[in-house]
């Protein structure tokens, strides 16, 4: 057996790579995806914010989660809303509240105003909306740990302009937001009240102004640090990667089409969606053959990542398992009753929480305190509003 | 090292070429200045060097530039990446990732350099520019002097032989902007680097350079020498360079240290005189704005703790402190951008927070930071007319104060044609179309240069003396010296100074304009104050 190395151990204290998060945070949503039981979708939202938590960094980025928590509340309540009050279905026979009815037209059957609203069916809504609420808040703790500029960094190098491309519009969205908020407020220092019809066009205005005088000044700082520069290659090569790319994803949708659609003859799925994967693959590690670029200091694979991979995969596949073995436990059928919680379920969820003592610390936990007032200021732009 | 051939550079739609024929030869290993007024081509010049003009920014070249051996021609500007590094106005617009270590790396990952070089020149890169104790942050959490270093340091590792610099000290406070001047000279002595920046404010800069190249614009000869000769008769001077043309000195002193060593006699001369107090003009004035027990929070951070402060008619106020120190909060919580989180804030009769905007600008305008924010028009005629229709004035009203104040600002151009200094007097001629009594003025001066800040303080005065009150937050010492009554110095979102402009500035290590460094310890702030002393003991 070969020596451990450094990297593999879990105490060793450097950023998890970023493709690791998002699988464990994916496996865990599609846990999520399979119970509308509440109890285990609190169980996954806490167990998921235990890990963010734990691991967080410093960044900017890393207080997302709250920010999802805070999304997944108004899913909550836009989906009791939506379906106990304005919803004529579902609904059961422990009343709660008998409104006035308002008589809806024939042709908005479905719908109604106001009339019984049933413990049933909020109870229905608040536990399809939780599941909703914490598949949305795996996301969030995706991107509470892991910074989405990091993970685009490790795209194959077939793919870098895509990434690059996808990098400046990740960046680009937030400061057009700031850029909005900032010129609105602008607008209040000529004595304006807002209301008027030219307040799209006055706050649009210099938006795109700016928007587009970033851009380009940031095309101009990329080429100038030497962005492009693919030394001299064959065109015939770049075909080839081209043709086999484009090849490949005609490939993958076609057999996806293939797969979905039963009226199809059965050659055209999987066989289809192989060829389709093994000519874009081929094509991007041709690609990839030809960019001179390096990379610094790449985030490695190890065994940390593997574990916490493995763990919102086992998470997942126990979930999986419940709602095929038990799927009472998994959907509960009489929302009035308490959830049933089988050991399976609860023994998933723990495994989905090990990331926590799996994954290495983030290296910048000690400077903590180091983090001065610049940050107050950005945050100001929005406390502004 | 840098040889420019008779180049010309038109951009479309252009009356005339932005460059006309420059010729130079800048040998290898100098810091060279670029200076001249707003407009007249310093940013141009300095794409030239690395092809950014014409590859880039479109245009018709004529001529050639030749960078070590290398026409720009024939190089795009990602083929000079191992000649030359190029840092824009703005660093945070030119980061394209979000890490410090990742931003140094960038360039190289681009050249395909291998792996272990490019963690060897990361590490020296971070020592050399002093940021190994924040490699690990993320570049937003930065502050603006780090931010400007990592900006130079993202285009050193590549090892070019040439940086090219415009304007890398605009937006810092005084320290900050000496701790970058400090690694350029370093650079240039230890590495042997050719360094070229452009700079407005030449008090920063000019003593560093080996070599000037004066931009004057409008047409005339690009003109390269040394800093000493080409200060003897150029019209942009730094208030040393004034004082030593007042005194008579040759050659003339460029750091504060040669005045010194000069200025012996001119302070035996000036000592019988008293220092003028710079006291506001309308003493004890009304009361135009009171600030009590002022606390603004961001989240959990606190950016003004406890102020408690007034303002009043006559007086120009200048707010000073280093970049983060709560100076643009405490403007914008006057205006009622950002609510208190306690204590009062009263401009005139009003609760700036609770009024309506147009309610509030009869009391009290803001000029913020990038004029271009609130103006939006496309012609200025039309941004006149709009601003007397917000403001519900009498139609005619913001056009007539353009016309009083920049009478040389043409109705029909577009707000993006002007130069600087034109967009920040538009501005404030649309803030003021009101008439409040109380102008707020935030970095008036960053982009300006000396003419267009004459011309400020020009107005300012007119301002004041008509029963106005000003105040403005600025890095800007030399302008506070010339034109402010009061100065009041924060930190950490408190007030840690608040006095007559003299007894602030001359004292102060960071803020003492460079006339009052050379006549210390005597109080005295600008040249025109000794001048006029010099001429009225003359008189006597």
């Amino acid at each position: 057996m070969r020596p451990m190395r450094t990297v593999d151990s879990p105490g060793y204290a450097r950023p998890l790579h970023p493709g690791a998060w998002w699988l464990w945070a994916i496996a865990l949503g599609a846990a999520a995806s399979r119970t509308t039981n509440p109890i285990l979708c609190l169980l996954i939202l806490a167990m998921a914010g235990f890990v963010v938590m734990a691991r967080r960094s410093r960044a900017p980025w890393a207080y997302a989660y709250g920010a999802f928590l805070k999304l997944g509340l108004i899913i909550i309540a836009v989906r009791i809303v939506l379906q106990a009050v304005l919803s004529s279905q579902s609904q059961g026979i422990h009343v709660i509240v008998d409104l006035p009815q308002i008589p809806l037209p024939a042709w908005a059957a479905g719908l109604k105003l106001g009339g019984l609203i049933t413990w049933e069916a909020v109870l229905i809504a608040f536990s399809q909306g939780l599941q909703l609420a914490t598949i949305i808040c795996c996301v969030g703790a995706a991107n509470a740990l892991a910074s989405a500029q990091r993970l685009l960094r490790s795209v194959p190098g077939a793919l870098y302009e895509v990434g690059v491309a996808a990098v400046v519009a990740l960046t680009f969205a937030p400061q057009l937001v700031a850029d909005a908020v900032r010129v609105r407020s602008a607008q209040r220092l000529r004595g304006y009240d807002g209301g008027r019809l030219g307040g799209m066009r006055r706050t649009a205005m210099p938006v795109l102004e700016g928007a587009l005088g970033r851009s380009v000044e940031l095309a101009a700082a990329m080429d100038s640090r030497g962005y492009g520069r693919t030394t001299e290659e064959a065109v015939g090569a770049r075909r080839l990667t081209a043709g086999l790319v484009f090849g490949g994803v005609l490939g993958v949708a076609v057999g996806l089409y293939g797969l979905l659609d039963a009226s199809v003859s059965g050659w055209l799925g999987l066989p289809m969606l192989g060829a389709g994967c093994l000519g874009a693959a081929a094509g991007l590690v041709v690609g990839g053959r030809r960019t001179r670029r390096t990379r610094y200091r790449p985030d490695p694979w190890a065994l940390p990542e593997w574990l916490v991979v493995a763990s919102g995969i086992g998470c997942a596949v126990a979930f999986f398992v419940v709602a095929s073995r038990d799927p009472a436990a998994a959907v509960p059928p009489y929302p009035l009753d308490i959830p049933q919680v089988t050991v399976l379920a609860l023994v998933g969820a723990l495994l989905g929480a090990l990331p926590a003592v799996l994954a290495p610390p983030p290296p910048d936990r000690r400077a903590a305190s180091a983090v001065n007032a610049e940050p107050a200021t950005a945050a100001g732009e929005e406390v502004a509003t | 090292m840098i040889v420019f051939d008779r180049v010309s550079v038109t951009y479309d739609d252009a009356p005339a070429p932005t460059l006309d024929t420059v010729s130079f030869v800048l040998p290898e290993g100098e810091l060279c200045l670029v200076a001249g007024p707003t407009g007249s081509g310093k940013s141009t010049l300095l794409k030239c060097i690395n092809g950014l003009v014409p590859h880039f920014t479109g245009g018709t070249m004529a001529g050639q530039a030749v960078v070590d051996g290398r026409s720009t021609r024939t190089h795009h500007p990602r083929d000079l990446v191992d000649v030359v590094g190029y840092v824009g106005q703005d660093p945070v617009a030119g980061f394209v990732s979000d890490s410090v270590e990742d931003e140094l790396a960038y360039g190289m990952e681009s050249l395909g350099i291998s792996p272990p070089t490019m963690r060897k020149r990361v590490e020296e890169t971070l020592d050399l520019l002093g940021l190994a104790d924040v490699r690990h942050r993320p570049l937003a959490t930065l502050s603006g002097g780090q931010q400007q270093r990592v900006a130079i340091g993202s285009v050193l590792t590549t090892h070019p032989r040439i940086l090219v610099l415009d304007e890398p000290t605009s937006a810092l406070d005084p320290l900050a902007a000496e701790e970058v001047l400090a690694t350029m000279q370093r650079l240039v002595h230890d590495l042997g680097l050719t360094v070229i920046l452009a700079e407005h404010r030449l008090e920063r800069v000019v003593q560093y350079a080996d070599q000037m190249l004066l931009v004057p614009g409008g047409g005339r000869r690009v003109r390269l020498g040394s800093p000493a000769d080409l200060m003897r008769d150029s019209a942009l001077a730094p208030p040393v360079v004034e004082l030593g043309r007042a005194a008579g000195w040759s050659p003339l002193p460029l750091s504060v240290r040669d005045a010194r060593r000069r200025a012996a006699g001119l302070r035996d001369a000036l000592a019988g005189c008293v220092a003028p107090s710079h006291a506001p003009l309308a003493a004890a004035g009304r009361e135009l704005a009171s600030i009590r027990g002022l606390v603004v929070t961001y989240g959990a951070t606190p950016a003004l703790r406890d102020m408690t402060w007034r303002l009043d008619a006559g007086e120009i106020v200048a707010v000073m402190g280093r970049n983060g120190a709560g100076k643009s909060t405490l403007l914008k919580a006057m205006v009622g951008l950002v609510k208190p989180s306690s204590g009062t804030v009263r401009a005139g009769e009003l609760d700036p927070a609770r009024s309506r905007a147009s309610q509030l600008i009869a009391a009290v305008g803001l000029v913020p930071q990038n004029p271009s924010d609130i103006l939006y028009a496309d012609s200025v005629g039309s941004e006149c007319v709009l601003a007397d229709a917000d403001t519900h004035v009498s139609p005619g009203t913001a056009a007539g104060l353009l016309a009083e104040l920049a009478p040389d600002i043409s109705k029909s151009s577009h707000p993006g044609d002007l130069s600087e200094g034109q967009r920040l007097i538009l501005a404030l001629c649309i803030v003021m179309t009101a008439a409040p009594p109380l102008l707020l003025l935030d970095e008036p001066t960053r982009g300006l240069d000396y003419g267009a800040k004459r011309r400020l303080v020009e107005v300012l005065r007119r301002l004041v003396a008509s029963g106005h009150g000003v105040a403005l937050a600025t890095h800007d010492v030399e302008l506070v010296a010339e034109v402010a009554s009061r100065v009041v110095v924060m930190a950490e979102g408190e007030i840690v100074a608040d006095g007559p402009t003299p007894d602030i500035l001359a004292t102060s290590p960071a803020f003492a304009p460079q006339v009052a460094k050379i006549l210390a310890p005597a109080a005295w702030l600008t040249v025109p104050d000794v001048v006029a002393a010099l001429a009225s003991r003359s008189a006597s």
